[in-house]
């Protein structure tokens, strides 16, 4: 097992979430050290977004305690999450379509120009640039164009620079809600890649995934949520198919809470 | 996925050549029309259309719109709308010239001093960006649909003006403000054209080189992930808002400055002239795309076909069907353009 109760780095105690009549978190934990990759799996309402959310400032939990180093926090909004190197790439993407990739890549965190320019507030559009294209070519995102809007490239190009985003600025976790769902087999591939060299570079990554195979490729441990719960956690290298399909069903019985 | 999403290799960024960035741009080709229309006047009335005068009374006329339409870029590009520009003009119009008034000796602000003036125009600023930042209030904290907020001080901000002056304009506008700024010129451009370019310029530079312009663009695309950037979405509508108003409040005093009254009356249409300029100008009515530099042609096409169609002896009233026609086929062509960029 990985050192999520050894030293947790990000925990999540007994989160509750409600949407109206519907419990999205009936009671959800996580835990997560540095350095490894978690998978989070479930079945649709499972609750795996909601909890993302929760975890990155996007959503405030009705119920239930977020501990950073051990310690309570209060992620009011997706800037507390950030400040505390917590990055995310939404499975909505959250890209703002009519922006080219680099301007997205530096959303929220411009880029302004040394002195009295950039004092009255001129965006170094240049440097960011640059910065983009090495970034995107570290990380093996390919573009035809750095220069066109988002919205004009591919679903898969998208979610590639969704990806780079939260991987470039990402200094401690990392949340990927599914971010192959709408990529070939080369840009999979490339994006387990960067999963994997972000882990080595001491960031914790939290991957949400319906693929299974991949799940077991790349995670060190599996949590599983169902109906709002943890139900289950795995470490990848002893964990099988059948495990993770009976857990995510309820096949399996419920984990001994704590 | 496609080949080019496979290519293995780094360096696949590449850039467009800038002259193909260009011609992919909706302006450069309602550019063209405004080059068209001028040169097809020029060549009907080559007398009449091509001289110094057409272009300072054309100017001078389109540089209050102008000032209006700028502000409305920003607004429109964060996906907003502001009915209310005409009527916050009049207000900021009448708050200036019952200032300065009240500031003269007997009621009589036809002799008024600079400072007096410079009263004036802080006072049509106050009440311009009043306005202004109600509407950003309303828009961006209680979440109001920006049509209906717009529309609610389209009406209020009328009739506070009107309530302020019993519904008669006020007529006694300082000679200094009139000679200055409303038939003043230095090496023949009039300074309301002087003004209203300063302000354009401010305004592209605004818009396109800084942070500011740079979230405007981003509210305006998607709200929701600006807001998971750790962009602070409500405060900066509520500063474009205000920004508008002040720009409108200016708009006012430059008003007063030309007609030499408050022309209560005259701003009904003030904020679909603008609304018009800038969508004419290529700027989207959904968010995230526009520039200046369009809004000012925007301007100026229903300028020249107004101007042209009285010079060449047309019956003017074509004026609003043609600029009309333009209008529609302009909103038409950005629909396609965004449905053939959001294929996927």
């Amino acid at each position: 097992m990985g050192g999520s109760d050894g030293s947790p780095l990000l925990q999540a105690r007994e989160l509750r979430k409600s949407y109206g009549s519907v419990q999205a978190l009936r009671g959800a934990s996580f835990g997560l050290a540095a350095g490894e990759v978690v998978a989070l799996i479930g079945d649709n309402g499972a609750g795996k977004s909601t909890l993302v959310k929760c975890l990155s400032g996007v959503e405030r939990p009705d119920a239930g305690e977020i501990l950073i180093d051990g310690a309570p926090v209060v992620l009011d909004s997706p800037t507390a999450a950030r400040a505390r190197g917590i990055e995310t790439a939404y499975q909505d993407l959250a890209v703002a379509p009519d922006l080219d990739p680099a301007a997205n890549l530096f959303l929220g965190r411009e880029v302004r120009r040394p002195g009295l320019l950039g004092a009255l507030g001129m965006l170094d559009k240049a440097a960011m640039r640059r910065r983009a294209a090495e970034e995107f070519a570290r990380l093996g995102v390919t573009l035809q164009d750095i220069d066109v809007p988002i919205g004009s490239l591919s679903g898969g190009q998208r979610q590639s620079v969704a990806v780079a985003r939260s991987v470039v600025w990402a200094s401690r976790v990392v949340f990927l809600d599914e971010p192959t769902a709408a990529l070939g087999v080369v840009q999979r591939e490339r994006v387990l890649d960067v999963v994997r060299r972000v882990r080595d570079t001491g960031v914790a990554v939290v991957l949400i995934s319906h693929n299974m195979p991949e799940v077991l490729a790349v995670a060190d441990r599996i949590e599983v949520l169902r109906l709002g719960a943890r139900v289950a956690r795995f470490t990848a290298a002893d964990a099988t198919l059948e495990q993770l399909v009976g857990a995510m069903t309820g096949a399996l019985a419920h984990e001994e809470d704590r | 996925m496609t080949d080019v999403e496979s290519r293995p290799g780094t360096s696949d960024v590449v850039r467009r050549r800038p002259v193909q960035r260009l011609l992919g741009v909706s302006t450069v080709w309602i550019a063209l029309v405004l080059v068209v229309l001028c040169v097809l006047f020029s060549v009907l009335r080559p007398d009449a259309f091509p001289t110094l005068f057409t272009l300072q009374t054309l100017l001078i006329e389109a540089s209050v719109l102008l000032v209006l339409a700028v502000g409305m870029t920003f607004v429109i590009i964060t996906a907003g709308i502001d009915l209310s520009v005409g009527s916050v003009l009049v207000f900021a119009g009448v708050i200036a010239a019952t200032l300065m008034e009240a500031l003269s000796p007997g009621g009589d602000a036809s002799a008024a001093g600079p400072g007096v003036v410079l009263l004036g125009l802080l006072g049509a600023l106050a009440g311009g960006g009043a306005w202004g930042l109600l509407n950003g209030l309303l828009v961006a904290r209680a979440r109001i649909p920006p049509l209906i907020v717009t529309l609610g001080s389209f009406g209020a901000a009328l009739g506070a003006a009107q309530l302020i002056t019993d519904g008669v304009d006020v007529r006694t506008v300082p000679r200094a403000l009139r000679d200055g700024l409303g038939f003043g010129q230095t090496a023949q451009v009039p300074h309301m054209v002087a003004l209203a370019a300063v302000v354009t310029l401010v305004g592209a530079w605004l818009l396109h080189t800084t942070r500011f312009g740079r979230r405007t663009f981003a509210v305006g695309s998607n709200a929701e992930a600006a807001r998971r950037a750790g962009i602070p979405v409500r405060g900066h509508l509520v500063r474009v808002y205000t920004g508008v108003g002040l720009l409108a409040g200016l708009a006012g005093f430059m008003s007063l400055a030309y007609f030499g009254t408050t022309t209560i009356s005259g701003h009904s249409t003030d904020n679909l002239n603008a609304i018009a300029a800038v969508v004419l100008g290529g700027t989207s009515l959904f968010g995230g795309v526009g520039t200046v530099f369009g809004t000012v042609i925007g301007v100026f096409i229903p300028a020249v076909l107004t101007k042209g169609f009285v010079i060449v002896g047309v019956q003017q009233f074509w004026q609003p069907v043609a600029i009309s026609a333009v209008l529609v086929a302009a909103v038409w062509f950005d629909q396609v353009r965004r449905r053939s960029r959001d294929r996927a």
